[in-house]
């Protein structure tokens, strides 16, 4: 679980890398080489296989071990409880939960339009790929799809906030002295990465001319 | 003080258990908790009531057997005490006070508010010690111990199980237990030889009791009243990753 969650974390940077080719002002030139690169690269294509594992199983064991905490305690308390724990530490099933509908939603908008699951909103580029640059364009055009992007990936920051220290500490990966940079590392990590992700509708809805 | 109780009544492990309301007058601010519940217990027997059962043996902090759920919070509203040490001056004149057992699947009510903890003890016998041979003492000063693994074995073996870790965990995990026993044993040489097959069997012990997983919310520690840390608990997880990988 900790070891996939922080594999899905290295995929996030590379990911956002790319989307912040969209805010350069060059017709998608950047963003389209570069999503070119990811989708014909053999190293990459390996990946994509890996990553695609890495995300299933991470939701799969997520869900089987939620279950099975549920079950550890069959009687509930009549007050529940009082103790100081960090706040978003107890709500990563269902902060994991949105995240994934986030995921099923920007498959749908993306990826599987190039398997040739879903119909291209538009027309394909002149060999017949579809130009992810224009569908991200229309899409970040629409406020209501912004906004959804926006709140969703804030969700996924409060997933990330708890996620980065967690998946060190099941990991046994505790000192003393590296310890303390791991948990500000990660707070910044699940600060930063979202803003990235935002950066991109907040250029198409203010700024993109 | 004047108090409202609600506490759990339950007649056996099999019946079914209730909140009854109980009322106690002119309590000291002095009293400790369990004193309180003494007082409680006196006048149900004087009205040829059904005392209240709790679990208590050595009122001093040390034992681990006082285990009440209180307001919330396992052993009341204070940090770093068992309930036994728990005062009424923590409470306000007219409070309202919610007493529960731990609630756990490996913790089973008895009674009232005695759950049975030999969970614990199923662990501990697993690995939770050193086999040694018996003969002449050795010089203590033959085998050299820097004086932080010491401090970090006693730490950990300050942890008297009272089953708080348990009872504050949303899954009800015992990972705090489990990796304060291996701990305290682990980072001592008298514990090296054995502390793969202890770490493996530990956990599969506490997997098998139907303890829930550690999503480290931290709610043990901050609820042990013998200040057990966290990084037991990746001490823990190191040893069992390195046990399952070599």
């Amino acid at each position: 679980m900790s070891f996939l969650g922080l594999f899905l974390m290295v995929f996030l940077v590379i990911h956002l890398g790319i989307n912040l080719c969209l805010l350069r002002n060059d017709g998608g030139r950047w963003f389209t080489d570069a999503a070119t690169f990811m989708q014909t690269n053999y190293v990459i294509k390996v990946f994509e296989v890996v990553l695609f594992a890495g995300f299933i199983l991470h939701i799969l064991i997520g869900i089987i071990l939620q279950i099975h905490n549920w079950m550890s305690r069959p009687v509930r308390y009549k007050i529940s409880n009082q103790t100081t724990t960090p706040f978003l530490s107890k709500y990563m099933i269902y902060t994991g939960g949105i995240v994934l509908i986030f995921l099923i939603l920007h498959m749908m908008n993306f990826y599987f339009i190039k398997l040739g699951w879903v119909d291209n909103p538009i027309s394909a580029r002149d060999n017949g790929e579809p130009d992810f640059y224009q569908i991200a364009r229309l899409l970040f055009a629409q406020p209501a799809y912004s906004i959804a992007y926006i709140v969703l990936i804030t969700v996924l920051g409060f997933h990330l906030y708890h996620a980065f220290q967690s998946a060190f500490q099941t990991l046994g990966l505790d000192h003393k002295k590296y310890t303390p940079f791991i948990q500000g590392f990660g707070k910044v990590y699940s600060i930063l990465i979202p803003l990235g992700f935002i950066c991109i509708p907040v250029y198409f809805l203010f700024f993109f001319i | 003080m004047d108090l409202t109780l609600k506490i759990w009544r339950q007649k056996d492990a099999k019946s079914k258990g209730k909140f009854v309301t109980y009322h106690v007058k002119d309590i000291s601010p002095t009293c400790s908790f369990l004193e309180m519940l003494d007082i409680l217990n006196e006048q149900l027997i004087q009205k040829n009531e059904e005392p209240v059962t709790f679990d208590h043996d050595c009122r001093e902090g040390i034992c681990g057997m006082c285990s009440l759920y209180i307001n919330g919070r396992p052993h009341g509203p204070d940090d770093a005490i068992t309930t036994c040490q728990l005062h009424m001056r923590k409470f306000k004149d007219g409070d309202t006070i919610v007493i529960e057992p731990w609630r756990a699947r490996p913790f089973p009510v008895i009674k009232d508010l005695m759950v049975d903890r030999s969970a614990f003890d199923k662990i501990i016998q697993e690995g939770g010690y050193i086999s040694v041979n018996t003969g002449a003492f050795t010089e203590a000063n033959s085998i050299l111990i820097s004086k932080e693994d010491a401090d970090l074995s006693m730490d950990a073996a300050a942890c008297i199980g009272c089953g708080a870790c348990v009872a504050a965990c949303k899954n009800a995990s015992a990972m705090l237990f489990v990796g304060a026993k291996i701990s305290h044993l682990a980072m001592l040489p008298q514990g090296a030889p054995e502390a793969k097959r202890r770490v493996l069997k530990m956990v599969a012990k506490m997997d098998e009791l139907g303890f829930g997983n550690c999503t480290n919310t931290y709610a043990c520690e901050a609820e042990c009243p013998k200040l057990i840390k966290r990084s037991n608990i990746a001490r823990l997880n190191r040893q069992f990753l390195t046990a399952k990988v070599s």
